[in-house]
């Protein structure tokens, strides 16, 4: 190389370059440096033994260890099973009205269940399970519960499903089709009564006879509903399928009722425990009536006979 | 030199270049005789090679043994390493009462529960900003001592100093003085040396042991710590530790030592850059030293010769091996510990001390001139340190502040944005929040949270139902803890969508209390 020379100061070669007068010193590397780059390559070729290295055709050279991306990920995977293990054999173990006794669990199990919703109940229920009044899924964070809302009911329902062709006998009811029993104002009549039930219209003696005759037996003489039926609560605020006038016409004349899949044949039961949890924690929760919490200490096993029945 | 267009074709030696014309050697000399533009002094692209010279890629590793030597600076390298190592060593076992509810230990990182405890002083992930300012200081702390006092910084206080000035005591205990370990290395491998390095890389793996020991002792309670570990019990993350640090210790203590400094190390090089003209540097007064001549030359030409007596001590007694008679070069780390010698040998032949002492170039200029010398802690004043010290205080005179100040109660409020309300059967309207309340006292307390500027607002939570709706609530937070709580807040059917606030207050002495502004949704129809 051109114009080497040692550099007086340092007594050290430079490398011959030179930038407008700024040259540089060509420093001697530690001899022991060498040494660290030959390990690196001794390193390198045991790395390229032990573990995948080399691309052929399909795939590339799998390496002693059988070290995989796919196979890490399958164990850790396997390894956050097992860390959730023991919570998941308690919440099986554990009688679902018994869940708020144990605050741990049941924080944990909220958090699983608020999983599992976004995956098994948002596409209905909304992904804040707010529910949708146009297609009449139920709001589930408000108050109102058709089929009741301390956590055996939520727990059946969930377990069950709501109106399924199966031998289940609770969570089954039809509204009759009232299109042709009634004459316009014997429907406007009706409709007045059922909207002063809470407060909303006038009351009117006409619609309140209607109302006894055919659906007090139901929807209950004041309007408050009948949750062994899922027969909704009218005298509130909350429609589940709207609040007009129009709409609570097209109801009685040609009622929709809604329908849920028995999430207990899809999925595991501590599942729908979590799912229960969750549910319930979205602020709607209601306590147990006493003597369904009583039947369930005393007979576990009767539990799904008695729920649900406020 | 030539016009560059028009390159003169006379053959020239160019070991010898002329300039001014005198005739330099293009030889390496010492820095301290050469021409300071010997440096930069313009090499012209169409020159000839001015000196062929075998390729020489690789440098083998010069041993050092250095001497032992006793002296102010030497004694003061001492006291250093004793407090340095001392408060690394003993800091874990230092016991702070915290109450029944934190750790004892004054020092402790505890990464598990992400506190980090200092004495008084409790750190939460979210004060991160104390550390980073207390980086910042250090950062700054070394602009300080650097402009200062130069590479104080490595002659005394870095790890890297500390630690292999501990490993060479360690070869002088074990091995003798610079002539015997010198004897040593050069004698072939028989039992005795076998048996003598055994023994000495035993005593250095052992301090290395309890260095990478101690430093796991921060990250846990120290006493069960060392307890679970020679119990074999402890986590795998603590043996793995241990053993990368004993090993590193030993590697970069027993046997790279000063190749770090030189090679390695990044400081060096930013010191170099942020050292100036008025930085306390070591410096060999060349003018007074040279040139060398030995005390009987000198007796016999008096005058002709300077003080310097050339009985290298200096070389022989540092700890990187560099003749400091050549000048600031990047393997000084200033220890000092050949002004000791120099000092000593001064003191035996009669001259002045001070032949190698702590001086700035700028003195060094005036001295050299034959002005009087200055003291060198004039050095320490000057504006360029005071305006880094003023920075370097104002950071932690403002990361106390922001220490004493702190509130140790604080909340977060997230509202629910889907669905931002709803309606509740009797027709109110209820939105929902996820408060956290973060108690950083160590003991549970009692806080009340209440609603502010919500007319006709009440609010229940996850743990209190809604039969005991109101507008204050009072839940009980842990100690040293953040608790979540979901909060639904009700207000009556007419209410419009408006601002309002939480409020938390500590219902206790301290009174401590936060505010969050935050937002009732409600249907825009009614």
């Amino acid at each position: 190389m051109a114009n080497k020379r040692i550099d007086q100061p340092t007594g050290t070669e430079t490398v011959g370059h030179e930038w407008d007068g700024i040259e540089e010193l060509n420093t001697p590397l530690p001899r022991w440096w060498l040494w660290t780059f030959y390990l690196t390559i001794i390193f390198a070729i045991g790395y390229v033994i032990a573990y995948p290295a080399w691309p052929m055709i399909d795939r590339a050279t799998s390496g002693m260890l059988g070290w995989s991306s796919r196979g890490a990920l399958a164990q850790e995977m396997t390894a956050a099973d097992r860390a959730q293990q023991s919570f998941r054999e308690q919440l099986a173990a554990i009688d679902v009205v018994k869940l708020r006794d144990n605050p741990e669990l049941m924080q944990r199990a909220v958090a699983g269940g608020a999983a599992a919703f976004k995956v098994n109940c948002s596409q209905c229920h909304g992904s804040g399970a707010a529910g949708s009044q146009t297609l009449g899924y139920p709001n589930l964070n408000d108050d109102d519960w058709l089929w009741g809302g301390d956590l055996a009911a939520i727990h059946y329902s969930i377990d069950r499903g709501i109106r399924q062709p199966d031998d289940n006998e609770k969570r089954q009811s039809v509204m009759p089709a009232f299109d042709g029993a009634f004459d316009s104002a014997q429907l406007d009549a009706v409709t007045q009564h059922v909207l002063s039930l809470s407060g909303n219209a006038d009351p009117s003696a006409a619609g309140a006879q209607i109302y006894a005759d055919n659906c007090a037996a139901c929807h209950g003489p004041a309007g408050q509903g009948d949750r062994v039926q899922g027969a909704p609560r009218l005298n509130d605020q909350i429609w589940l399928r709207g609040g007009t006038a129009a709409d609570i016409k097209r109801q009685i004349l040609n009622p929709k009722m809604g329908a849920m899949p028995a999430w207990g044949e899809r999925l595991d039961p501590v599942t729908v425990k979590m799912l229960t949890a969750y549910v319930y924690s979205l602020g709607g929760g209601e306590e147990a009536q006493a003597e369904i919490s009583d039947s369930a200490e005393t007979q576990p096993e009767a539990e799904a006979g008695n729920d649900g029945q406020p | 030199m030539g016009n560059p267009d028009q390159p003169d074709d006379t053959k020239r030696d160019w070991a010898v270049t002329v300039e001014d014309g005198i005739a330099k050697s293009n030889e390496p000399v010492s820095s301290a005789v050469a021409d300071p533009a010997a440096a930069t002094r313009r090499h012209e692209p169409h020159e000839p090679p001015r000196e062929t010279l075998p390729e020489k890629l690789y440098e083998a590793r010069k041993s050092i043994h250095n001497k032992r030597i006793d002296g102010p600076f030497r004694r003061f390298k001492w006291f250093v390493m004793l407090v340095t190592l001392g408060i690394y060593y003993v800091t874990p076992w230092l016991r702070w009462d915290r109450g029944p509810y934190a750790p004892d230990q004054a020092v402790l990182v505890d990464l598990a529960n992400r506190r980090f405890y200092m004495f008084g002083i409790e750190i939460w992930p979210h004060e991160f900003y104390f550390v980073a300012g207390l980086l910042i200081m250090a950062g700054i702390g070394l602009f300080v001592i650097t402009s200062a006092v130069g590479r104080a910084w490595c002659g005394y206080a870095c790890p890297q100093t500390v630690w292999t000035d501990l490993f060479q005591h360690i070869d002088r205990f074990v091995d003798g003085d610079r002539n015997a370990r010198i004897r040593l290395e050069n004698a072939p491998w028989t039992w005795g040396k076998v048996f003598r390095r055994g023994f000495k890389w035993s005593i250095y793996l052992a301090i290395g042991f309890v260095t990478g020991g101690a430093w796991i002792l921060y990250f846990a309670d120290a006493p069960t710590l060392c307890r679970d570990f020679f119990a074999l019990e402890a986590a795998p993350v603590a043996y793995i530790t241990v053993a990368v640090l004993t090993l590193t210790t030993v590697t970069l203590g027993g046997f790279m030592r000063e190749q770090v400094c030189i090679y390695m190390c990044p400081w060096p090089r930013i010191q170099t850059a942020m050292m100036d003209e008025k930085s306390l540097l070591v410096t060999y007064k060349d003018w007074r030293g040279e040139p060398r001549g030995s005390v009987k030359k000198a007796a016999k030409n008096p005058g002709q010769f300077g003080d310097c007596i050339d009985c290298t001590q200096c070389v022989q007694v540092c700890p990187t091996g560099i003749d400091i008679r050549e000048g600031p070069q990047i393997g000084c780390i200033t220890c000092a510990l050949c002004i000791d010698a120099c000092d000593k040998v001064m003191k035996d032949i009669g001259r002045p001390r001070g032949l190698i002492d702590y001086a700035t170039l700028e003195d060094c200029e005036r001295e050299a001139a034959g002005e009087a010398s200055k003291p060198a802690w004039r050095a320490l004043l000057r504006p360029r340190t005071m305006v880094y010290f003023t920075i370097w205080a104002g950071i932690g005179a403002a990361l106390l502040f922001a220490l004493g100040v702190r509130t140790h109660t604080e909340m977060t409020v997230a509202p629910d944005r889907n669905p931002p309300f709803m309606l509740m059967s009797d027709g109110s309207i209820r939105n929902s929040f996820t408060l956290k309340i973060r108690n950083m006292e160590s003991r549970p307390r009692d806080m009340e949270i209440a609603l502010d500027g919500l007319d006709g607002g009440v609010m229940w939570t996850d743990a209190i139902g809604r039969d005991e709706a109101a507008a204050t609530q009072t839940v009980t937070v842990a100690a040293d803890q953040v608790r979540t709580i979901r909060a639904y807040v009700m207000a009556p059917r007419d209410a419009k969508t408006q601002d309002f606030a939480f409020t938390v207050t500590s219902l206790d002495e301290q009174r401590e209390s936060d505010r969050v502004e935050t937002r009732f949704d409600a249907p825009e129809t009614q």
